[in-house]
């Protein structure tokens, strides 16, 4: 992009001219809050891996079509590739890295080391960072493409297979580790 | 990607006025496709105006019993809503059926209105397209094309529009509420997108400057039936290559009393299938009217060489999803 300095000023947040092409951001990432001068362009999953060094995401398909770079905003998962840096002032970002409490390993990655539920281990953080959000939405009620019409509205759903399989589906494994993710998964719902 | 400048803005007026003022604008919601175009090269905006901020993230039921569903509303809350589900079943529906778990949690429902085409051509920047660059010409209609349109489609453009929630809501009677630096107003949902005729690159009836603030569900207090069914090349996460939404609601005679029916990933625009509709109306529910309607509505169709397999893919989807809604009530 164009460096000259007077096109690098804040904006956004009122005031400066909205022709700046970099704006300041606080956000927080697991847990730690961070004040960033951020370039428009950058999107969460590039300032993840190349500002803070957290490459638990990965870059996949870098266009929201495979899942590896899922992360937690506000405790909803998303596509990280996605999400522009921008947009995210004032938000929660939990990523893969801050799972486990300390040595201690969240259950569905202890799930995944006893199911043995990778191969490669290259889309594992964004599967584990899914199923987080799969359980939280199961839990909160919210339908997929495969629960019945007579499940209740608000009510928290039953995750079976069927219904792993399909609340996981933005999550690709190009090794076919699916049956263990499942099961790994099945073994953390309620 | 292109420098680009960024607006958070805090108001409605204030982000239309920011629309009107600068003409290579663009809203950011969720940026599920947004992002990508840009990623692409397909969207070049000079700013974006962020609206994820305005108040527009509520469902709520107005007094004459509509439920009008703000423009920030993110797909997966619209398709846990209990009044949604209830009541709308076929747009519940519609949204569980499109795209992943993460993408519908960021998308929202004015951006699921405004997104582009997945056109491989419209795509990529390398090849001609009339939808993203006017006059270039239409690498689908002679290339790859398997995908796109048999309904309404013209010389410049074949391409179809990607929503499943946009089909639930022409069948449902919605209006899509529209606000620019002029005011307010709204359209039916069924008339919002475009046939593209001579004007490929204008998918919608939106003008300059206006932004969509929400849409609106007409009353539907009992549980009107209607339902979303899509197929897909596979089980789940994959744009539709024939859809269909149906609203039915039978007369004490058993005959047709309310029909609404919409075809997704047919047209340029949710396909509204009036004629089908008004063979129906006031007739009888029965699988032979219901195959006398639909053919009327797809003897339209005007396949491309390689996508004649979605009239009659159609044609299943509607007869299946209209019989269901007809059975539970009727034998």
């Amino acid at each position: 992009m164009d460096s000259s300095p007077h096109d690098h000023g804040a904006d956004g947040t009122g005031g400066a001219p909205p022709a700046a092409h970099r704006s300041e951001v606080t956000l927080s990432v697991n847990g730690k809050p961070h004040t960033l001068l951020i370039d428009h362009r950058r999107v969460l999953l590039d300032l993840l891996r190349e500002d803070l060094d957290l490459t638990g995401a990965k870059k996949g398909c870098d266009h929201g079509q495979c899942g590896a770079c899922t992360v937690l905003v506000d405790g909803r998962r998303v596509n990280s590739c996605l999400q522009l840096a921008v947009s995210l002032d004032g938000r929660e970002v939990l990523t893969v890295e801050g799972l486990a409490d300390g040595d201690r390993l969240h259950p569905l990655q202890r799930a995944f080391l006893d199911r043995d539920a990778f191969q490669c281990g290259y889309c594992t953080p964004g599967q584990l960072c899914s199923a987080v959000g799969v359980l939280a939405e199961a839990a909160a009620g919210h339908p997929s493409h495969v629960t019945g019409p007579a499940a209740p509205p608000g009510r928290p759903v039953a995750l079976d297979a069927a219904e792993i399989r399909e609340r996981l589906s933005g999550n690709l494994c190009r090794c076919g580790a699916y049956p263990h993710i499942v099961e790994a998964v099945r073994d953390v719902a309620p | 990607m292109k420098p680009f400048g960024y607006l958070r803005a805090a108001t409605v007026e204030e982000a239309a006025r920011a629309l009107a003022e600068h003409p290579d604008a663009r809203c950011l919601g969720g940026g599920t496709n947004l992002v990508d175009l840009m990623k692409l090269g397909v969207e070049r905006p000079g700013l974006l105006v962020e609206v994820n901020r305005l108040p527009l993230d509520t469902v709520e039921e107005l007094p004459d019993g509509s439920l009008r569903v703000g423009a920030t509303v993110r797909n997966s809350d619209l398709a846990a809503h209990p009044l949604v589900r209830d009541r709308y079943p076929a747009l519940s529906q519609a949204l569980l059926a499109g795209a992943s778990g993460q993408l519908r949690n960021a998308a929202t429902t004015g951006g699921n209105l405004l997104q582009r085409t997945r056109c491989p051509y419209f795509q990529d920047v390398s090849k001609p397209c009339n939808k993203r660059t006017p006059g270039s010409g239409c690498g689908a209609r002679v290339g790859t094309h398997r995908d796109h349109a048999v309904l309404g489609h013209s010389d410049h453009c074949i391409a179809t529009h990607p929503s499943d929630m946009a089909v639930a809501l022409a069948a449902l009677d919605a209006r899509v509420e529209l606000h620019g630096t002029e005011g307010a107003r709204s359209v039916p949902a069924a008339e919002f997108h475009r046939l593209p005729g001579d004007h490929p690159e204008r998918d919608t009836e939106i003008r300059p400057g206006e932004l969509v603030t929400g849409v609106v569900l007409p009353a539907a207090t009992a549980s009107l039936p209607s339902a979303y069914r899509k197929a897909r090349d596979r089980a789940s996460y994959a744009f539709a290559l024939a859809s269909v939404a149906a609203v039915l609601n039978l007369s004490d005679e058993g005959t047709v009393a309310r029909v609404g029916l919409a075809f997704g990933a047919l047209a340029h625009r949710p396909w509204r299938a009036t004629r089908a509709e008004e063979a129906l109306r006031g007739g009888p529910a029965t699988p032979d009217a219901f195959a006398h309607a639909v053919d009327l509505e797809l003897r339209a169709a005007r396949p491309l060489r390689d996508n004649g397999y979605k009239v009659e893919l159609a044609r299943g989807l509607a007869l299946d999803v209209l019989t269901r809604l007809a059975g539970p009530t009727r034998t």
